[in-house]
């Protein structure tokens, strides 16, 4: 704040304060008439003072608020002698908060991923941290949902491996399956779908299925790989089991195929920091159990 | 003052009374009108694209600020829980701002980049499918409803004369970018865009 505008603010202030006292007292006087003079069709008013316990109460509030400017930053750039701030308050708040869990999330983060395993602490800060943060999107039970991976059916689209899953949870996942419908076709859409199933175990359309084979070949084997047996270091989805992140009926594989989809877990580097990611990590490999 | 003059004048005791209320409010609003750290943005800070800013309308037009807020007061649970505080450089090019005063819901300055895209259209579709225990309601009429973009111009040429550095550029492509889309993926841009401008700024807490 400028020079003149904390002036501007010290005198506004300290001049309300000064006017309200001498209005007060000034107008404490009476008259020594018994009534004001006033009339108003025949209704005429006293010359009382002011009731004592509203003058008391005036003058509490007054020397109170001379009190606040004193200990408070309040008359512009004048800081008060508590050097209190809004800031530093927070920052008291936020030290005091760290020098108090800093240390668990550091003793935690210590241990290996077998050690925190085991150990009972670790599972419950993990799981806290869970459902604080994971849990909006993979569920408060980790089973997830449509588009979100369940983490406890023990498959892990990035490999069972804890690095990798810190590697998630710190820096977020982008996953894109390109649409192949305009390559494919309807008939081929229909035939890689039956392939597909064929691949998971499922019930599936023998013959449409054989013919699936060469176009799956020729458009998924890329990423999904021979057979599909996909690809954890890249991410690419295992085709060879019942798991589904975007459903296994026939019309979720077609519009999977036709259209694409799209995953992206967020980065979460800036909310846990790499303590607290590990943990969670520790605890989300126990999920898979 | 004598008050037979006060009591008796009325025009007088108008202005008097203008006079003692006022100064409470010079002091407090004035200094802010000149003050750096509530009239310059923040470093990073940029307008809405046409798409985010008509997202932020239709925001306005749900309600969403009824039950959300967008200001995380400088409390260590609130920064834990959302990030940095926010602070008066990030409301520059907001007209009017949102912070709203109710929280139902949680507060959603910070909320750009948490949750993914598909994440956000599910829960607008139905907030249960993916938070079982939200009270939300669902906003499926969104997923329907297209943008025209007619008047997405001039709400930017609007936002222009006050303040908000929109090019001609931006201005004249702004039917083209948001015509046809549906109002859900305006939002969820809007959405996206909370709080990115604060990524990086100062010490992060």
């Amino acid at each position: 704040m400028s020079t003149a505008m904390s002036w501007f603010v010290i005198i506004g202030t300290l001049g309300t304060l000064v006017a309200a006292m001498a209005l007060l007292f000034s107008n404490r006087k009476i008259s020594g008439n018994e009534t004001t003079g006033h009339e108003h069709d025949g209704i005429q008013e006293y010359d009382n003072p002011l009731p004592m316990w509203w003058v008391y109460m005036f003058i509490i509030s007054t020397v109170f608020a001379v009190g606040y400017l004193i200990y408070y930053p309040g008359l512009g750039n004048v800081k008060g002698i508590g050097d209190w701030t809004e800031l530093k308050q927070w920052q008291d708040e936020v030290d005091r908060h760290e020098a108090r869990f800093a240390p668990i999330y550091a003793e935690l983060a210590a241990m290996t991923p077998e050690q925190m395993a085991a150990d009972r602490r670790a599972s419950q800060v993990g799981r806290r941290l869970f459902i604080n943060n994971c849990s909006t999107c993979h569920g408060v039970t980790a089973k997830g949902g449509f588009g979100f991976p369940n983490l406890t059916d023990g498959e892990w689209i990035y490999g069972r491996d804890f690095e990798a899953i810190q590697s998630t949870i710190l820096n977020g996942r982008i996953a894109v399956m390109p649409p192949w419908g305009a390559a494919l076709g309807d008939d081929g859409v229909n035939e890689v779908t039956e392939y597909v199933r064929q691949l998971a175990g499922l019930e599936h359309d023998t013959a449409a299925a054989e013919l699936g084979v060469a176009k799956y070949n020729m458009f998924c084997v890329a990423c999904h790989g021979a057979e599909g047996v996909g690809n954890e270091a890249l991410g690419y989805p295992n085709l060879n089991n019942d798991i589904w992140l975007y459903g296994g009926e026939r019309e979720q594989i077609a519009f999977t195929l036709r259209h694409g989809r799209n995953g992206n877990m967020p980065a979460h580097r800036d909310m846990l920091g790499e303590e607290k990611a590990k943990i969670l990590a520790g605890y989300v490999m126990t999920l898979g159990e | 003052m004598n008050h037979e003059v006060l009591e008796k004048n009325v025009g007088l005791l108008i202005v008097c009374i203008l006079v003692a209320v006022s100064f409470g409010g010079l002091v407090q609003i004035l200094p802010l009108l000149f003050e750096h750290a509530s009239t310059e943005p923040v470093p990073n800070l940029k307008p809405l694209t046409a798409l985010q800013l008509e997202g932020r309308d239709i925001y306005m037009r749900e309600g969403c600020a009824v039950c959300h807020t967008q200001m995380v007061r400088p409390l260590q649970s609130e920064t834990a829980r959302y990030g940095h505080y926010s602070v008066a450089g990030e409301d520059i090019y907001e007209h009017p701002f949102l912070w709203g005063s109710k929280r139902t819901g949680p507060d959603l300055a910070r909320v750009g980049g948490r949750y993914s895209d598909d994440w956000h259209a599910a829960h607008l579709l139905n907030p249960r499918t993916v938070v079982p225990v939200s009270n939300m309601p669902g906003y499926p009429w969104l997923f329907d409803d297209l943008l025209d973009g007619e008047i997405t111009a001039d709400k930017m040429r609007a936002l222009r004369t006050l303040g908000v550095p929109y090019t001609d550029a931006d201005i004249e492509g702004a039917q083209t970018a948001v015509a046809g889309v549906p109002e859900a993926k305006a939002l969820i841009a809007y959405l996206q865009s909370l709080g990115q401008d604060m990524k990086g700024y100062g010490a992060t807490p």
